[in-house]
């Protein structure tokens, strides 16, 4: 990442010329002028060969878009002859096949497993081109959650939260003792005792508030160090 | 619109009946993402109007013969509080809060990067709470603030202004006296960058000269907003970023 300050964009706000960069994602290009599509935040990476750089916009706000391979949270809306409706806070519900999960499961008896308003984390399998999402369970670590508690943040923020190489969400689970699970969809996942529900919730809290600094892993390990004392 | 009245609308010194210049806009306020149960949202106040917009979506198009397989559809509602004009307004959509929604709609999708969303929608809500003529330009702005603070993808935000004519001069940004006595009304909705036309609407008479300089002034007007616009959603973001740093 650039030692430079972060700068917020909006929409039409130009940003290079295409003599000079490459058009990269959340921006588009008229006249040769390259602009910005989305409320987001400016971001320019080189390519791997130092000869391009490109100007990326990653998103403020908006709904999850589902990528392949991503690990999600997902909420049953509807159990199906054979599979399941499932909302990732993606603009579509994502279909959950039978033969996706890990149960024998016999024809039109999916209410079983999984119903209306239960949890899962899921695995995306597929995103079409007409955005049909598929998701699975046949993955590691993948299951119905059972107990703990979901909250929602932004799914741009996701990346934060997570940290360099998972390096935030590790502090967050050495200081509270809880257990985490960021789905890339912006949902959490949090189980543990109260204090360290409610430590979790106030860090997490502060990180989205203050997604957009520098030096942000440092300072939460600070504010998490402060008032844990019996750090295991 | 009557032609004929008894009303003056500019007095001697060529000023308006509130004391504005000819070229000179009402006072606007924008504030964006003022709910949080929305995607994204505006209130705005221009001059008297004051009006609500909040995005919700993209989600699935419902029902589903709405779909468009290969772009998302854009549903805009423009809505008229019962208390937003002097006597009560019947609630409810009327012929002419339809005919809103629809134009709204239409130049709302002009400039939404909808192929991204194939088979959603993007429902965009409208809501006059007081109303003091030229409500569908400060609906469309509040749109457009509303829709970018949501993250939805855009090649541009866009703006509405109108032009009239009152006592034979054309003038920018009616008030409510002037749009109830003048002779005619010119909404316009432009997309700043571009400078393409979304919306075009009239209402009145206008001769060509006129209607092209009544038309030069809505986009004069039109421009004047957009930084207002832009300068809400900076100062919503920017801000955040300041505080910390």
């Amino acid at each position: 990442m650039s030692e430079e300050k972060r700068e917020v964009v909006i929409p039409s706000q130009l940003l290079g010329d295409t003599k000079e960069y490459e058009q990269g994602q959340g921006t588009f290009v008229e006249n040769g002028k390259i602009y910005s599509e989305i409320l987001g935040v400016l971001n320019k990476s080189e390519s791997k060969d130092k000869k391009k750089t490109y100007i990326n916009v990653r998103p403020l706000k908006g709904r999850y878009d589902p990528v392949e391979g991503d690990f999600v949270i997902g909420i049953v809306e509807e159990a199906l002859q054979s599979g399941w409706l499932v909302d990732i806070n993606a603009p579509y519900p994502a279909l959950l096949h039978v033969n996706e999960v890990p149960w024998e499961i016999e024809f039109g008896e999916t209410e079983k497993y999984l119903n209306h308003g239960d949890s899962i984390m899921a695995k995306i399998l597929q995103v079409d081109v007409t955005k049909k999402i598929q998701v699975t369970l046949n993955d590691r670590n993948l299951y119905k959650i059972k107990g703990g508690q979901i909250i929602d943040v932004e799914p741009s923020k996701v990346p934060r939260i997570i940290g360099k190489k998972g390096s935030m969400i590790a502090l967050l689970k050495k200081y509270t003792r809880c257990r985490i699970f960021v789905g890339q969809n912006g949902r959490i996942w949090i189980d543990g005792d109260n204090e360290g529900i409610e430590k979790v919730l106030e860090t997490i809290k502060k990180i989205e508030n203050e997604a957009l600094s520098y030096g942000l892993t440092n300072r939460i390990e600070a504010f998490l160090k402060k008032d844990a004392k019996d750090v295991r | 619109m009557s032609s004929k009245s008894d009303v003056k609308l500019i007095d001697s010194k060529g000023k308006r009946l509130d004391g504005r210049k000819p070229d000179e806009l009402r006072k606007i306020k924008i504030e964006a993402g003022v709910l949080h149960r929305a995607e994204g949202s505006c209130y705005l106040e221009w001059g008297g109007n004051k009006v609500l917009a909040a995005v919700y979506g993209p989600r699935e198009a419902l029902p589903k013969h709405t779909q468009n397989p290969l772009r998302a559809i854009v549903k805009a509602r423009y809505n008229m509080a019962a208390f937003s004009v002097e006597d009560r307004k019947r609630p409810g959509p009327d012929r002419r809060s339809v005919e809103i929604s629809k134009v709204i709609s239409e130049a709302l999708e002009k400039i939404i990067l909808t192929d991204k969303f194939p088979r959603a929608s993007i429902d965009v809500s409208i809501e006059v709470l007081d109303a003091e003529a030229g409500t569908r330009c400060a609906g469309l702005t509040a749109a457009g603030v509303a829709l970018a603070d949501a993250g939805i993808p855009m090649k541009d935000i866009p703006v509405a202004c109108a032009a009239g004519k009152i006592d034979g001069k054309v003038v920018l940004d009616l008030g409510k006296e002037e749009d109830n006595f003048g002779d005619a009304d010119l909404p316009v909705a432009i997309s700043p960058r571009t400078g393409e036309i979304l919306l075009l609407q009239m209402d009145g008479h206008l001769t060509l000269e006129e209607f092209d300089e009544a038309f030069d002034l809505a986009v004069k007007g039109c421009h004047i907003v957009s930084e207002i616009q832009k300068k809400a959603i900076a100062d919503k973001y920017k801000t955040a970023v300041a505080e910390v740093e």
